[in-house]
This record gives C-alpha cells, structure tokens and sequence, in this order.
C-alpha cells in the first residue's frame, strides 16, 4: 500500500540523508519525495511517499521520530487532504499536431510554457492520476514525449488544523489503531480539478 | 569582575572540549591520540580529567560502554580521524545495539580541506549515520559547548543509544566564548507517540487481574529506567513469575523466589515451555528479539501481551501486542500499580516449578564429577566464591551462555556483556570501563580463547593503568560456539573453529600480570582465591572440556519449546560407572 508522510524537518546539512537512509535500512522504496520550505522558520517540509505493507505505517513514523532533526509526522495518507503534483513535460510538434495538443492542454487545464519550432512544454498541476491522464492522450495520439520532469506528491490536510488536534487525535490512534472520523470542518469537499477526464 | 563576565570566558575549540565535558560531569575518557586530535590533547593537562591511553580504539569505546553499563552514567570516547575514527566504529555499533548512552569524539581534518581525501579524512559521520542514535559534524569552536551538549542530552535521554562528535582540527583551535550555561541542549517539543492513556492501564491492569498463567519478561529496559522496584512490586504483588532477557538479567534478583531464570535460545528449559504456555506476557523493557522468541509463527501462542518500552518502533515490530504503554517504565508502572491488587498466583507457580525437575537431571552441576572440567562448574565456583556480587564482563560466545546460566546475578549494573551485536572481543576493554568507572568492585573478566586474542594487547592498558581486574579465560581450542553449531547443524564439519592460542600465562606475564592455568576442578577454588587476594590483575587460563556443548539450544526457526536438550545419557559428561 502507498503511504504518504509529512515530515516537518530542521533545515541542516545532512537531514536528507538521515531521512532518506532510514527508509533504505527498513528496505522500503521512496516513490517520490518533495522538500522546501515550510511555514516555520528554519524547518523544511517533506512528503514522502512510499510503498510498503499497511502495517508498516506506525513503524516508519516512529523511526522518522527517533531522528533527532525530525520535529514533526504526520500519517496523512489516512486523512482527507488535498494532494499535488507540478509536472513539465516537453512534446515533441509538427506545424500539424500543434493545434489538437492545445486542445488536450486546455481540457487538462495545463498550460503551455514553452512554444518552440518542432516541440512545446506543458505545464500541468494536479493531482497524479490527472497528470497520468494526459501523458496517456499524449501517448494515445503518438506524439513523442521528449522529456518529463515531475515534482512528486505534495499534500497537505483539509481544514484548519493545529498541531493540538493534530496530537489529540494521535491519542486516539495510537491507543486503539483506528482512524478518527474527520470532523465536519475536514470534511471532503468536492473537487473539480480532480475529476480524470 | 561580574559573574557574568566569569562565566563567558574565552577559550581554544580544544579547551571547550575539556571544559564542557568537565561540567557534564565526565571525569574519565578513553582514547587515543593522533593527528587531527592532538590540539584537544595538548589542553588536557589543564583539566582534572582522567585519560586512559588504550591500545585499539575499538576497545576505547567499548571501555566507555563497560563505564556507562557499569555505572549508568554517559562513557566518553576519543579518537583521531580517519583509522581511529574508522575503529571506533564495531564499538559504537556495540553500543547502539545494546542502547548504552556513548559520546565518541573524533578528530576531524581542517575544515578548509574537508572533502578533499585529505591525509587521514574519512566521512565518520556518514560512515556511522546507521549506527549512532545521532552525531555531528563541528567545524566552528563557538558550535562546540551547544554540539557537545546536545549530544550528551541525547545519549542518555530516551531509549539511550551513542552519539558521535566529530570536531575538524581548526575548530580546535580557534578561540570562542565559553558560557556552559548558554549551551544547554534543548530538544524541541515533547515526543507525540510517547504517551500511556489511562485507558491503557486499565486495560493492562484487566488483563493481568483475569489473567491464570501470567509471566513478566524482564529486560534491559528495567536497568535503563531504574525500575527495578516498580517491577519488583509488580511481580510480588500480582505474584508474577519473571523471566530474563540475557541483557536483564540482574534486573531482579536471581535469588527471588519469583525469578524463573533466563530465557531465549541458551534460557532455561522450564522458562521457554512457561512463555508458551502462558496467557498473558508483560514485556518490560524489552523488544523480543529474534534470540528471545525463536520462531515467530509460534511464539507464545496462548498469551495476549502488554508491551511498556519507551521507544515507539518496537510496538508490534516482531511480536503484536494488544496492549502497548509507549514511555518510561518506572513512570508507566508508577501509573499502574496504583490499581493493580494482590492475586494469588500458587496454581501457575507450582506448575512451573513441577517443569523444573527435569532440567535439573541433566544439569552439568548435578553429574558425577568424571574428571573432566567443565566451563559450567568453572562459573559456578566463581559464583559462589565472589558471593555473586562481582561485576562480571562477558565476551561472546558458549562462556557467555554458561555464565548466564550458572552466574546468578542478584544486583543490576552486575553483568556487562554484548547482547546484540554479539561482539566479540568486548569483555577484557569492558571490564577495564567498569573497573574505572566501579573502582570499589570487584570485576571479572569472563572470555573464551577466541575473544579474548582480538583484544588482548588491552592487557598492556590494565597494566599501565594498574587496574585490579580478574580474567579467566574459558580455554577449550575451539571457536566454541561456532564448533557446536557445526556439530548440529554442518555434520560436525569442524571448519575453521579448532584455535591455536598462546601460553596465556605466559603472555600475561609478559605484560608484567600475574596469572595461573588450572586443569581440574580441585584447583579452580584455590586458585579463584589466589586471584581474588592479590592486589592488582590476575589472569586464569581455565584449561576446559574441548568439546562441550550449551543446552538447552534452539535451532534457528525451531519454535521456542522445540529445544535440544542435553542428553542424560552422554558419554561426555558420564562416567563409566554411571552406565
């Protein structure tokens, strides 16, 4: 199963190795991890995604806890929260398929950044199966994809949460294993940009 | 002048050093000099801090760790770059699989050349990353007093484990403001996953109370927390029986009509068929390692479990519990024993002890005595001869099942050896930490012919230091382990076990120590008594059984009741006139 952690990190040399080390001597691959900065100073955001069985969720979290520079995970793949990726990717053109991968980029609501002879750059945002979505059409209508640079998952929790719930629901995990009902502030509200088209 | 003007005084990197572990409270290091550290020994004599010059900087850290083991306060290591650094680094592993609280400090190259294969540079950092609970990397000497701090706070709070401090030689000896106070370590926030709602322990105090057949596994976590009274309470009120990891043991006394003993893979017989038949198991501080459960498919297949360990990543990592109290144990157990009442447990202890009978058939202390020596009777005379109040530092292998088994170990801190790593080697440099760090206790050095020969020039440290230790060397040309694995499980293919040693009297001798070599059990007491009055080191080379063999055993996978017991009719340790 996909598990995504967001790990608030101190901003020092060497912290994404710690992290990065620690998933590599539990033998779980990372799918994707992005890193910037966060709304705190000094201290990095990280999602990370990885493969690994259900139950090895509160393990990961706990070791990522047992680093000194992590101060804070959150499991939030088991909370409603709203999940992007940038991606931009390079297409190869002739002045003839020029026109129908502007309509696929206006379905897809991307955006082209870049207009050259014999290719063009997409830009697109969203979630992961809606960028999938579009390299398929892509792929569909044999246009080359030249190249494709993807940012991976970032995710962040519907809702206003303070790290107090955040800690009053983690009694309620930790204790009895199942996940808290979001309450009505976080609940799932329907979202256009992640219909497939 | 002011006292604050006192307080911030300017000093070299290297005076730092000294100084910040001097308030933290260490007066004695291990270490070794070289290069890329000789600015920080050229400041030591200003200092009241105890160095003691070891032969290998492998033994330096496990000296620390036998220090820390021995006394509960952090060991202090220390090291050039590059090979001392590198040497350290099966000590600090040692240490960390063990979760012993170990500062190492390490020399490092001149900031300026970092990374450029510079003379003696290697990455100890990122070669130790894996194996410290944290390390540093200081290239500035008014980043010294926080880093050390810190790393201090680290090593001992929490589940406790070694922190490396790797300082470049230029921030040695550049000058900085010291102010001790100001560098306090502060550790942001408290641990979310670290909490015991009182729903926890009610239900823990449920589950003990419907509870038949209830058994307390006592770990190292007891010691580390220093809840030896908690859990004493715990196993007399609810009349408990306990059982013991190796590392444990001392945890509650042997001599407790509660204690079962050890258990695991080498533990007794009666306490492994009790975690099978058991209904309800109360892990304190200990992880059930894979040398504790034997195979996991059928490990105490009748018991619920409760689990109080302060490190959350050990809940449910090999063994799922239902109830888990993530904190300290003298804390948790402080929370729990409020509710818990007396119960009357005589059904269930009566039933273990009927288990008993036939362990002690074929236990080696109770054959007739063939002539042969046998390491068994060895430990069991030193035990009884040391009243078991000495320290005794272990190496790895058949001498250190035997002494877990026949040295009974009333008191913690009293038995220091290397559980997880298994890292031979270990006892002769940590029986020295334990010796500087307990000069008032008597230690002993347990070791078989193979560990002892990967550190042995450490005597020359025993002898320069004028350490009053004890060694016996459980002398039998085998690699012993290694030769019984091979006996059970390779055809008796006896590769590469059978081990040329030196005259071990003579080599001590050379290193100006005393020593004897005894062949037959009538010697071992006189002898042992002869160790034990002369003032200063004494090494006996215990000349003993080649082929004898640990029992009971569980083969790897065997489930944990599927023991090989020793056979009652073995011609080894039967005379003729017994058949």
């Amino acid at each position: 199963m996909q598990h995504t952690f967001v790990a608030y990190v101190e901003d020092k040399p060497g912290v994404l190795t710690r992290v990065a080390s620690l998933f590599r001597r539990l033998n779980i691959n990372i799918s994707s991890v992005t890193v910037g900065s966060s709304e705190r100073s000094g201290i990095s955001r990280m999602t990370l995604v990885a493969d690994a069985p259900p139950a090895a969720g509160h393990r990961i979290m706990a070791s990522l806890y047992k680093l000194e520079n992590v101060v804070q995970v959150d499991d939030v793949g088991r909370f409603s929260s709203v999940s992007r990726e940038l991606a931009l990717i390079k297409v190869a053109t002739t002045p003839k398929t020029r026109s129908h991968i502007f309509e696929l980029v206006n379905v897809f609501r991307a955006r082209v950044v870049d207009l050259a002879p014999g290719s063009l750059m997409i830009e697109i945002t969203g979630s992961e199966s809606k960028i999938e979505g579009l390299l398929q059409v892509l792929n569909e209508n044999e246009d080359r994809v030249l190249e494709i640079s993807r940012t991976g998952r970032m995710v962040m929790r519907r809702g206003h949460h303070t790290s107090r719930v955040l800690e009053a629901l983690g009694d309620v995990e930790s204790q009895n294993g199942t996940v808290p009902e979001p309450s009505l502030a976080l609940q799932e509200e329907p979202d256009e940009f992640e219909q497939k088209p | 002048m002011t006292r604050q003007d006192d307080r911030k005084t300017r000093l070299t990197g290297a005076e730092i050093l000294w100084a910040t572990l001097e308030a933290e409270g260490v007066r004695e290091v291990f270490g070794y000099p070289g290069g890329a550290i000789l600015p920080a020994y050229d400041a030591l004599r200003k200092f009241p801090i105890r160095h003691i010059l070891v032969r290998h900087e492998q033994s330096a850290v496990h000296m620390a760790d036998g220090y820390a083991r021995a006394s509960g306060r952090v060991g202090v290591a220390i090291a050039t770059s590059g090979p001392g650094a590198t040497n350290m680094v099966t000590g600090i592993a040692t240490a960390m699989l063990d979760s012993i609280p170990v500062v190492c400090i390490t020399g490092q190259v001149g900031s300026k050349v970092l990374g450029t294969d510079a003379f003696q540079e290697v990455d100890i950092t990122g070669i130790t990353l894996p194996v410290t609970k944290h390390n540093y990397v200081v290239t500035r000497a008014e980043d010294l007093a926080g880093a050390l701090r810190d790393a201090f706070r680290v090593a001992r709070s929490g589940r406790p484990g070694p922190v490396l401090v790797d300082i470049t030689k230029d921030a040695q000896q550049a000058t900085a403001e010291f102010d001790f106070e100001a560098a306090a370590s502060e550790k942001a926030g408290s641990h979310p996953m670290l909490n015991v709602a009182p729903q926890g322990i009610l239900e823990a105090v449920e589950l003990i109370r419907s509870a038949h057949r209830p058994l307390i596994l006592a770990g190292h976590g007891i010691i580390h927390s220093g809840a030896m009274n908690q859990v004493r309470a715990l196993a007399e009120r609810a009349q408990i029986p306990v059982a013991c990891t190796l590392l444990g043991l001392g945890s509650f006394p042997a001599s407790h009509e509660l204690n079962l003993g050890m258990m695991g893979m080498h533990g007794e017989s009666w306490v492994n068929h009790s975690i099978q038949e058991a209904d309800l198991l109360i892990a304190c501080g200990m992880r059930f390692d894979d040398r504790v459960t034997g195979s996991l498919a059928t490990y105490a297949p009748k018991a619920k479990k409760i689990h109080i360990d302060i490190d959350p990543s050990e809940i449910n990592k090999n063994v799922t519990v239902q109830v888990p109290l993530i904190g300290d144990l003298a804390q948790v157990l402080d929370q729990l024993l409020p509710y818990l009442r007396p119960r009357d447990g005589s059904a269930w202890l009566h039933a273990i002890n009927c288990m008993k009978g036939d362990a002690a058939v074929r236990d080696i202390k109770n054959l007739p005595d063939d002539g042969h020596l046998y390491a068994a009777h060895v430990i069991n005379d030193l035990w009884h001869a040391t009243s078991g109040a000495a320290v005794i530092a272990t190496d790895v292998g058949q001498h250190q099942m035997w002494e877990a088994q026949y040295y009974k170990h009333e008191e913690p801190r009293s038995l220091i050896t290397s559980g997880g790593l298994g890292t031979m080697g270990f006892a002769l440099p940590a029986a020295i930490g334990a010796k500087v760090a307990c000069p008032d206790k008597e230690v002993w050095v347990i070791a078989g012919d193979g560990g002892f020969q990967m550190t042995c020039p450490e005597l020359a440290t025993i002898a320069q230091e004028q350490l009053d230790i004890n060694i016996a060397i459980i002398n039998n040309g085998f690699l012993g382990m290694i030769r019984q694995w091979q006996e059970a499980f390779y055809d008796k293919n006896y590769q590469c076990a059978p081990i040329l040693s030196p005259d071990f009297v003579k080599l001590a001798e050379a290193f100006g120590i005393r020593a004897a070599a005894v062949k037959t059990r009538a010697e071992v007491m006189s002898t042992v008594a002869a160790a034990r009055a002369h003032k200063g080191p004494f090494l006996i080379n215990f000349l003993v059984e080649q082929e004898d063999t640990v029992y009971p055993m569980i083969a790897p996978g065997a489930a944990l009741h599927e023991m090989i017991r020793r056979p009652s009719k073995d011609p080894l340790v039967e005379t003729a006139s017994d058949i």
